[in-house]
């Protein structure tokens, strides 16, 4: 409203109506919407997680078992276990919305979307795999 | 002359911090928020993920996953906080809040991994 133009000192009061603040909580689209772009409040807490575990690993083993120890606490598997959530939810919605990001050509025809989205769940499949076997020993 | 948009540069962090996210966070989150607390598996240990860290390469793509998604999240929450919430007269400050966080993040991020022993 108060993107005044500089142009003129009388311009019309624009037209606008009113939206509620929970304008997302009336229809199941919306509110999934809303919960998507939610999903990037879990996004930055795995990085300070992140943060932490390095500075663990700088300070030695003593301090890493510390924040292993730290780890195995229910309320951080709780907060873990909601967060593993929201990180799934922005995979799934990130990798399906790919073939809209990603418009690819070849031979001048359109590659189908199921393409896209197939290749992206398959790298994330063997990303995971390959992970779960660098990190753990079984 | 008309004033340059930063928001293409702001949406090509916000979509690199999307995909590395959506690739390795998943998997990491489980592994060290459930798989190893609750022992359904077995971490490899301090001595092999130090190994692991020193590498260069280690390094290079933990720099990445802390600094492009925190990009994404100041993108997306700021706009969350815009459109969800309509709070529209301290756009500034949020965006200031939000792309000042991930800048500090990728500083510590950067000055962690530089500095190990």
């Amino acid at each position: 409203m108060n993107q005044t133009p500089a142009y003129t000192t009388h311009h019309p009061r624009w037209y606008r109506t009113r939206i509620s603040t929970y304008w997302w909580s009336r229809k199941w689209a919306y509110f999934r919407f809303i919960v998507r772009e939610l999903s990037s409040i879990a996004v930055a807490y795995f990085v300070v997680l992140t943060l932490m575990q390095i500075h663990a690993l700088r300070q030695g083993a003593e301090a890493y078992a510390a924040f292993e120890e730290w780890l195995r606490r229910p309320l951080l598997v709780t907060l873990n276990a909601i967060s593993l959530f929201f990180l799934l939810y922005h995979a799934i919605t990130w990798f399906n919305l790919a073939p809209k990001a990603i418009a690819a050509r070849f031979r001048g025809k359109r590659i189908p979307d199921i393409l896209i989205t197939g290749s992206n769940y398959g790298a994330w499949l063997a990303i995971s795999v390959g992970l779960v076997w660098l990190l753990s020993r079984g | 002359m008309t004033k340059r948009s930063n928001e293409p540069f702001l949406w090509f962090l916000f979509s690199a911090g999307g995909v590395v996210a959506a690739f390795l966070m998943p998997v990491l989150l489980f592994l060290q928020g459930l798989a190893f607390p609750l022992g359904w598996l077995r971490p490899s240990g301090y001595e092999r993920t130090i190994v692991l860290l020193e590498h260069p390469l280690t390094r290079l793509l933990l720099f990445a996953m802390c600094s492009l998604p925190l990009f994404h999240w100041a993108h997306r929450f700021r706009f969350t906080l815009y459109d969800g919430l309509q709070i529209k007269h301290l756009n500034e400050l949020i965006s200031f809040f939000c792309y000042g966080g991930a800048i500090a993040g990728t500083a510590l991020a950067g000055y962690f991994l530089w500095s190990i022993p």
